[in-house]
């Protein structure tokens, strides 16, 4: 088991108009899960290979454990990995490829034998084991690589997308399987996606990538509820958090429009400017008649979902996703009246797009 | 090799752990051993076709212009791509779409039209031989079905010993063109052609306006391939007819072999080599081409 | 119907593939006596390996096939030898000078034999090769070279190069990783790419005719024998030259497509 410490990775691709990734530092502690979430193109998977020692920064370190490992090769640095297609080789059965990293260690025989079969129960490979890959379904293929990877019992574990190639119902079913079998072996985690869910569901801490550079990084919920920027309330969350604009009058209040309502009294201080409201789907009560706080809006879209009702309105000139009760009645072009309380807004710099400290 | 964004975005990743240095290193071997058989003898014969006893002269093309066997030997180059390939070309695509239609058997019909493509100019030849030599098996059928025999390969009928040589190239040298738009059509996703006919496209309208345009690189690609190969067909035309149907690559050899002048021999290799070049050019301009659209 | 006629279509075509090859065989198998008749049996009357011993007995020849198979053989090697390193720097790394690399070797497949064949034969004159299988192995290289590396490229790029970084991030060297990922299955499409090498050198003619004059390679032998040699002697030389054709279509016949498809690019 080990940490992971990055300090100023900088990385650029020649051709590439701007870095892969600037000046990223983090850390990961011991045996902890942490995931790179962001849209494509962020640099989270440059991260990981940089990490893996697939790539080499152009600057700054990667430090696994106390040893600094940024100029090692990935074979001296003891990680395993999950890789996006599986990268498990046709050409061996499921035994060869899971014992694979025991044979290039040179473990003695009898203990890759026993390693494998406990690796394959723990992924329910055991009457696969002698079988090529082609003979297996995408779920196993994908079995098959996370158990090469655990099996080795590396100090580090990278997944870059590891979920991303299987159809949606078996990514649901796996990844509850996958956070399980990490929890048990508890080995440092570094995991990379793009789906936002998948972030949420797995990691002890959320690191949201864009553009290079690390925009918030912090537990599930923490990163939910109080995005840093815009950016990250939009991307984490479905749907994305609402923004709004809203003028901070005395009171403190927000009018928003010709309407008014009860703001936090930390507000005070930004009296006089405009500033974005933001606020989950959930948060925002729906109300079928008018009431005093309530703000009127026009449905226009209404989707059930079972679980809810997710409703599009029309506030003034923006649009809003509200979720509502699932036995909440409504109908295109019917009016509701909406109300947040003051203590679920978030709010930002409509320049920046960056928290305000309220 | 061009390839979509996220693949080649991987490769350049892959690329980044390694020394720049060794793809050179990788690739030094090939490129001394080609310039070695490729560049030395190129300027070598150059300087073969331009040297004489006393210094540089223009007098071995003087001889080969003036050979009696020169300008019909090009005439016949020229006049054999000019028939053979449009021929050639025809013929591949309706085996390629016929094909396409799955018959049954289209495994073994596929394997038989191609075999060809393993036989060599000289084989093609000999084998067409015992077809159209004057007791072949061409004039046997006749006689039996009581026509007179006819000499085809005789140098008093050129036009049917033409002919022959342009069937015995027509079954050789067709299954390179029937591959290339074979691999060609199986890039074309059947959603185009598909959707051409849920809006009423007749057969010959899909055709002409879904897949030959979607065809137009393979078709392009196959035809320069095909014209630099023909200039260079002899041995079929020497197995048929002999010295009866002279084209320019079999001067060369006659000029080099029996006529032991390889500075002439090399005057009329370098004719050969401008006009392949030229469809060379065209070649890579086409490569270019291709390289720069954003499929 | 229309089924009907497809296959109308397709057994034509079929068969004015398959009668020259069946018609050269029939030949080669009859006696000499009987290729004297006229007309000619369209069926076999006297089945009979006369013809075709004939050939092989005659001055040159058992030589000649001695020497293809060498130069063929030898071609393969070195062409491998040479092209699979390039055709793997090819497929895995962006370096620079790739593009101009790719186009050299193009513009390489578009130079007629021809004009290499008469200088090298100078060259090799004053070197000490002329005439000899080295000579022939060494032009059948340089043509067949830059369609290995093609098709070896396309090869390696069919090996993900994560299975690669999967193989060295569990401990294997660079090297390792080669030999035990990326040969394992890289191994079908070059055998590929060796069997159409062979056949590229077996059935080149010109050059190998201009490089020897007594170390003739089979093709050689027979078109340098061509204008004063019987028709029983032809018909079983293109026999003997037409069989490793079908052979070779046999086994390639699943890579005909990417073969073709891929050396494109």
């Amino acid at each position: 088991m080990s940490r992971i410490v990055l300090r100023n990775l900088v990385k650029s691709y020649p051709g590439g108009d701007r870095r892969a990734t600037d000046e990223i530092s983090l850390e990961v502690a011991d045996g902890e899960f942490v995931v790179l979430v962001g849209p494509s193109g962020c640099g989270k998977t440059t991260l990981l290979r940089m990490v893996a020692g697939l790539e080499t920064p152009d600057s700054g370190s990667v430090h696994i454990g106390d040893t600094d490992v940024t100029s090692l090769s990935a074979r001296d640095r003891r990680v395993s990995m999950v890789f996006q297609s599986y990268a498990i080789f046709p050409h061996m059965k499921v035994r060869q490829n899971i014992g694979f990293g025991l044979m290039m260690r040179k473990v003695p025989r009898p203990e890759i034998d026993r390693r494998v079969a406990d690796a394959a129960a723990m992924l329910d490979l055991s009457d696969y084991l002698d079988r090529f890959p082609s003979q297996l379904s995408g779920g196993q293929r994908q079995r098959v690589a996370v158990a090469r990877a655990i099996v080795v019992d590396a100090g580090v574990l990278l997944m870059d997308e590891p979920l991303s190639n299987l159809d949606a119902l078996l990514r649901l079913q796996f990844r509850a399987e996958l956070k399980r079998i990490v929890h048990q072996i508890g080995t440092t985690t570094l995991y990379v996606t793009h789906d936002q869910a998948e972030a949420m569901s797995l990691g002890d801490r959320v690191a949201v990538m864009r553009d290079g550079r690390v925009a918030q990084i912090g537990g599930p919920l923490e990163v939910y509820d109080s995005p840093a920027d815009r950016f990250v309330g939009s991307f984490l969350g479905a749907p994305p958090m609402n923004f709004f604009p809203a003028l901070v009058s005395d009171g403190p209040a927000l009018s928003v429009g010709a309407l008014s309502i009860p703001a936090p009294s930390s507000l005070a201080r930004f009296a006089g400017r405009t500033v974005l409201v933001g606020v989950r789907a959930e948060k925002l009560a729906v109300s079928t008649d008018a009431a005093d706080g309530f703000l009127p809006a026009t449905v226009e879209v209404v989707e059930p979902t079972g679980a809810s009702v997710l409703l599009t309105v029309r506030l003034g000139d923006h649009e809003l996703k509200v979720q509502a009760p699932p036995t909440f009645d409504t109908r295109p072009e019917a009016s509701v009246w909406l109300r947040a309380d003051p203590s679920t807004m978030r709010f930002y710099d409509p320049e920046t797009s960056l928290a305000l400290t309220v | 090799m061009l390839e979509a964004g996220p693949i080649e975005y991987t490769l350049q990743g892959f690329v980044a752990m390694k020394t720049a240095r060794r793809p050179l290193l990788l690739i030094a071997p090939s490129l001394v051993f080609l310039t070695a058989l490729f560049a030395w003898p190129l300027i070598f014969g150059i300087g073969q076709a331009f040297t004489g006893t006393g210094g540089p002269t223009a007098a071995h093309f003087q001889r080969m212009l003036d050979d009696p066997y020169f300008w019909p030997a090009a005439r016949n180059t020229a006049l054999l791509i000019v028939v053979l390939i449009p021929l050639q070309f025809a013929f591949a695509l309706t085996m390629a779409l016929l094909l396409r239609e799955r018959p049954r058997f289209s495994g073994f019909y596929f394997y038989l039209w191609v075999v060809p493509l393993a036989i060599s100019d000289l084989a093609a030849g000999l084998v067409w031989l015992a077809v159209f030599t004057d007791r072949g098996y061409l004039n046997s059928v006749l006689s039996s079905l009581g026509f007179d025999g006819y000499s085809f390969l005789s140098h008093e009928n050129p036009a049917s010993m033409f002919i022959a040589v342009v069937i015995a190239e027509l079954w050789r040298a067709t299954s390179l063109v029937l591959v290339i738009i074979v691999a060609g059509l199986q890039g074309i996703p059947k959603d185009y052609d598909e959707a051409a006919e849920v809006f009423g496209a007749s057969y010959w309208q899909r055709l002409r306006h879904v897949i030959l345009p979607q065809l137009r690189p393979s078709l392009q690609v196959a035809l320069i391939l095909r014209t630099i190969l023909a200039l260079e067909t002899f041995a079929v035309a020497q197995a048929l007819t002999g010295r009866n149907m002279p084209l320019l690559v079999g001067e060369t050899y006659q000029w080099y072999d029996f006529l032991q002048n390889p500075s002439v021999a090399a005057a009329i290799a370098l004719m050969i080599l401008t006009v392949s070049l030229l469809a060379a050019a065209g070649y890579l301009r086409l490569m270019r081409d291709q390289t720069g659209s954003p499929r | 119907m229309r089924r009907f006629a497809l296959q109308v279509f397709c057994v034509a075509i079929s068969l004015f593939m398959a009668a020259p090859i069946y018609l050269i065989t029939l030949a080669a198998f009859s006696s000499r006596e009987s290729l004297n008749e006229f007309p000619l049996p369209l069926v076999p009357t006297d089945p009979s390996t006369e013809t075709l011993s004939g050939f092989l007995s005659s001055t040159g020849v058992i030589a000649g096939g001695v020497n293809s198979l060498m130069v063929g053989l030898n071609t393969v090697v070195l062409a491998l030898l040479i092209g699979l390193p390039a055709g793997y720097a090819v497929a895995r790394y962006a370096f620079r000078g790739r593009q101009p690399y790719q186009l050299f070797l193009l513009l390489t497949r578009a130079l007629p034999i021809v004009v290499l064949s008469v200088p090298l034969a100078r060259i090799f004159l004053t070197t000490g090769l002329y005439d000899t299988t080295y000579a022939v192995t060494l032009l059948h290289t340089a043509l067949a070279l830059p369609t290995t590396v093609l098709i070896t490229a396309a090869v390696f790029v069919a090996v993900s190069p994560e299975q690669e970084e999967a193989a060295q991030i569990f401990g294997a060297s660079p090297v390792q990783a080669f030999v035990r990922i990326v040969m394992p299955q890289a191994l079908p499409g070059i055998a590929a790419a060796a069997v159409f090498t062979f056949v590229m050198s077996w059935n080149e003619v010109l050059g190998a005719a201009i490089l020897t004059l007594n170390q003739r390679t089979l093709p050689a032998q027979v078109l340098s024998t061509l204008s004063f040699s019987p028709l029983a002697y032809r018909f079983a030389g293109g026999f003997a030259l037409v069989v490793p054709a079908l052979l070779f279509i046999a086994i390639m016949r699943k890579y005909l497509l990417n073969m073709w498809g891929t050396t494109l690019k």
